[in-house]
């Protein structure tokens, strides 16, 4: 086990953090300059959270095989009616299933 | 008052920690395994916090990309960001310029999720709770990137345990829970194709940035919604 803290790789990890940084900050920064908001720019900020976070499911379903399919399909008809852990577990259980019991 | 709201931020995270556990312990042995020693595991995780580009950035390290690229991938990758920031800030106004400054640092995909949700239920959003919604998902995830370096030739495969799965299950979830929103299925419609054609045809992470980007713009030429109030003098018009 390494327990060395190497400076050039501690400083490349320090500027990834505050450009991090910036892109969470950004936003605030922007907004905050507009004296009012226009109904389409608000229109799209409202799209923000589905629209970002079916791009981080949707690949997961488009090209994963028949288990992540079935999954994410029991998981969206669970969802319909149960809360999240629920959902999840049903979900990871299917996946689980396809894969030591059907060999998917 | 102020208690109950910490209970509730300390359950909400509790079920992210629960999913993002295996990622965090994933992210520490893959990291170790590119060359990066244990503080430095520690320190990334602590400071970046933002799961999916710590795995690309580590990614890039192993195969000694120049610094800058890397950078700016982490950059890319994380660009959602701001538009999360933009869309956060009316829920955030009570808070001063040093609270929010700490509440933009956690935003990370969950937080920003939840926090809609819960202001869109009618709640004002209490710093207490998106604080202990924050550290409930903080400690874990910066422990188990070390438990992570420090095991991580353990694991092994995460098929085995469809640890896979679960990210993309509480991403699903997630939109599921906003599909009484305006514009929801146009928008989930448009994302879905935008991120499968940039996954396809530019690569990952950047489906990510051409998905969003496909989903707010159908938003923002939809037809606007009347104005609460307004339905009964709008008409030809839905």
């Amino acid at each position: 086990m390494n327990f060395a803290l190497d400076p050039t790789t501690a400083w490349l990890i320090i500027a990834a953090a505050a450009a991090t940084y910036l892109t969470r900050i950004g936003g605030y920064v922007l907004i905050t300059r507009m004296s009012s908001i226009p109904p389409r720019l608000e229109a799209a900020l409202n799209a923000v959270p589905a629209a970002v976070l079916t791009t981080l499911c949707a690949p997961a379903f488009f090209n994963g095989g028949l288990d992540i399919k079935l999954a994410m399909f029991v998981a969206l008809v669970v969802s319909l009616k149960y809360p999240g852990l629920i959902m999840l577990a049903a979900g990871w259980a299917t996946a689980m299933l396809c894969r030591h019991a059907f060999g998917l | 008052m102020n208690r109950q709201e910490i209970v509730e931020g300390l359950k909400g995270g509790a079920v992210v920690a629960l999913s993002s556990s295996p990622f965090a312990v994933l992210f520490g042995a893959v990291a170790v395994d590119n060359g990066l020693s244990l503080p430095e595991v520690a320190l990334m995780s602590a400071t970046v916090y933002a799961g999916a580009s710590q795995l690309v950035g580590i990614e890039l390290f192993g195969q000694h990309v120049a610094a800058w690229l890397i950078v700016l991938s982490i950059f890319a990758v994380n660009f959602r960001h701001v538009l999360y920031s933009a869309a956060l800030t009316r829920y955030l106004t009570h808070f001063t310029l040093a609270q929010k400054l700490l509440a933009f640092f956690v935003l990370i995909d969950p937080q920003f999720a939840e926090t809609v949700r819960r202001a869109e239920s009618g709640k004002t959003i209490m710093l207490e709770w998106y604080l202990a919604f924050a550290a409930t998902i903080y400690v874990p995830w910066l422990t188990f990137s070390i438990v992570g370096a420090a095991f991580g030739a353990m694991i092994g495969d995460p098929r085995v345990w469809a640890i896979d799965v679960l990210l993309p299950l509480y991403f699903l979830g997630i939109v599921v829970g906003f599909r009484r929103k305006p514009n929801f299925y146009p928008v989930v419609a448009a994302s879905f194709i935008g991120s499968v054609l940039g996954y396809q045809f530019v690569g990952s992470p950047w489906h990510v940035s051409i998905g969003a980007a496909f989903g707010v713009l159908v938003a923002a030429l939809m037809p606007l919604s009347p104005p609460p109030g307004a339905k009964t003098a709008k008409a030809g018009h839905s």
